[in-house]
Formats: structure tokens, C-alpha cells, sequence
């Protein structure tokens, strides 16, 4: 089956009832692996001691929250310009997961601020960019919720996420741009990873059960957003047909 | 497995995790059964969709 053939409603439920078992099998799976290896095999850093192991969520939150509002705006250019069937189902669909998924970097990172560098939190740049992307979260959701026509909220929603995707670039830079408390890319820079391999193996295999994770969810939320719309058509046929 | 002085916090930042990721996995499941009961509710009642009826042979 072609990518393509996805795009119809129809498809997509029996791909995903397909897939599910699968999706959640390999991140069960991945799960098993990655905490056996951030809990159990990686060191204890030589300056932060045992709360380096906060970094195996915090990463991956944090790539996640990122990572969502990406695939939102992807979706939202083909709700704007193709006006294709799914996109719309699948930004709605990945909002509330992107919201929780960074409501969880922001706690993770306040827990392992505290010990580190003595305060929860601290009006810096990177941290402040992230709080922003999850009240824009938190503003996507609500819009879709006050907007009953799902085809109109989608296109506002859309024009939302767009404008929100020009805070991407400002949270993946904002450690280079201003003098921030928060420390600068030690994974993604051109030099390489700055993370010793000890480290960073179990933090690349947390990142990928994460995004199996989130997978699974975005599949499943856009099953339900389907339903739902189908629920919702049915009702409207049915409160004509009573109407006469 | 010694988490030292601040196991504390690590602990609190995976239990969040955890209380975070069971939420999620707690809405998707549930919302499922909910479209479902619906969808069933309507189909008990007659109704059908546009596209499932032009499908139904005459």
C-alpha cells in the first residue's frame, strides 16, 4: 500500500488497526531496553552524580514537544494548501500529546534545575521559549475545542501552528543567541556530540522508545479523531432526518 | 542502585513521566471506547453514514 492511499479515512482505520500491535509491541520493547540502560548501565556523571539520569526523559521530552509542533505545521500546510482529509485529523490529533510531552520537559528540567543550578526555574531564554511553545499548545487546544465546525477549526488552527513554528528555530538557538543558565546543544551541533558514548547510547535509546511512544499515541488519537468526526456526521444526519 | 543525595528529584521527574505517559495512554484508550459506544448507539438506531449507505448494493 502506497503512503498515499493512507490519506483515505477509511484506510488509515484499517492501517491502523493493523499497525497497533505492532507499534505498541516495538515500544514496549524499546522501553525495556532504554531503561535498563539509563537506569542500570549508564554512569553516574562526574560533576552531576545520579541526576545526569534525568536527562534520559527530559531529552526526549523536549525533542518530542519540538518534534510535534513540526509534524503540526507539516499537517497544517496540507490542511491550508492540499486540503487534505487527514492532515487536520492529524494536527489535532498530535496537539494534546505535544502538550504533555512538554509540560514533561519543562517539570523534568525544573526537577533537575533545583540540584544543579539552585533554582527551579529562571527567566532565560530557552526556558522561557519553551513555556511559550506550551501555552501556544495549550491555545491550539482550546481553539479547537471553541471552534465546533472541525473543517474551520482546523484552518484557523492551522494558521495557529504556523505562526508557532517560528519558535522552533528560536528555542533550538536560543542557547547560542543570548547567555542563558541553560546549557548549550551537547547532542545535535556540528562538532558531533559532546556526550561521552557511555551516556549517550542510553539517551539515544530513550529518545527512540519515546518516539515509538508518541508514534503509537499520534496513530491512535488520530483512529479516535476519525471516529469522532463520524460520530459527529451521523448525529447531524440523524437531527435532520428527525427534523423531517 | 544509588541515586544519592538528590534521588528526590530523580524520582519525582520519572514518576512524573510515568503519571504523564499512563494519562496519555488512559485518553487515547478511553476516548476509543467512547467514539465506539457512539458509533454503535447510532448504527442500533439506523443510522448510517452517506458513504456507507451509497456502498450498500440497492
Amino acid at each position: 500500500m502506497a503512503l498515499i492511499d493512507l490519506a483515505n479515512p477509511t484506510r488509515f482505520l484499517n492501517f491502523a488497526e493493523r499497525a497497533m500491535p505492532w507499534l505498541i509491541a516495538a515500544t514496549v520493547f524499546a522501553f525495556a531496553i532504554g531503561l535498563a540502560q539509563a537506569l542500570f548501565v549508564a554512569p553516574d556523571d562526574y560533576q552531576q552524580g545520579a541526576t545526569v539520569k534525568i536527562m534520559f526523559i527530559h531529552v526526549p521530552s523536549a525533542w518530542l514537544g519540538m518534534f510535534c509542533w513540526g509534524l503540526m505545521s507539516v499537517a497544517s500546510l496540507g490542511t491550508l494548501v492540499w486540503r487534505h482529509p487527514l492532515a487536520d485529523v492529524a494536527a489535532k490529533a498530535a496537539a494534546p500529546i505535544g502538550a504533555a510531552f512538554t509540560f514533561l520537559c519543562l517539570f523534568t528540567g525544573s526537577m533537575w534545575g533545583r540540584p544543579m543550578w539552585g533554582t527551579y526555574w529562571e527567566w532565560d531564554a530557552r526556558l522561557t521559549s519553551v513555556l511559550v511553545m506550551f501555552i501556544m499548545y495549550l491555545g491550539l487546544i482550546a481553539l479547537w475545542r471553541t471552534v465546533e465546525d472541525p473543517s474551520r477549526a482546523g484552518r484557523a488552527a492551522a494558521v495557529l501552528t504556523l505562526v508557532g513554528a517560528i519558535n522552533l528555530p528560536i528555542i533550538k538557538f536560543s542557547v547560542d543567541w543570548w547567555n542563558t543558565l541553560h546549557q548549550p546543544a551537547s547532542v545535535f551541533r556540528l562538532g558531533g556530540p559532546t556526550i561521552d558514548k557511555s551516556i549517550l547510547v542510553p539517551l539515544f535509546a530513550m529518545t527512540i522508545a519515546f518516539t515509538l511512544l508518541f508514534v503509537s499515541l499520534h496513530v491512535a488519537a488520530m483512529r479516535n479523531e476519525i471516529l469522532r468526526r463520524r460520530v459527529r456526521s451521523m448525529l447531524m444526519l440523524q437531527a435532520r432526518a428527525q427534523g423531517g | 542502585m544509588n541515586l544519592g543525595p538528590h534521588a528526590a528529584f530523580i524520582l519525582a521527574a520519572y514518576a512524573a513521566a510515568v503519571v504523564v505517559i499512563a494519562g496519555l495512554i488512559g485518553w487515547v484508550t478511553l476516548d476509543l471506547r467512547a467514539q465506539r459506544r457512539q458509533l454503535g448507539d447510532l448504527e442500533a438506531d439506523g443510522v448510517t453514514r452517506r458513504s456507507a449507505a451509497l456502498k450498500e448494493p440497492a
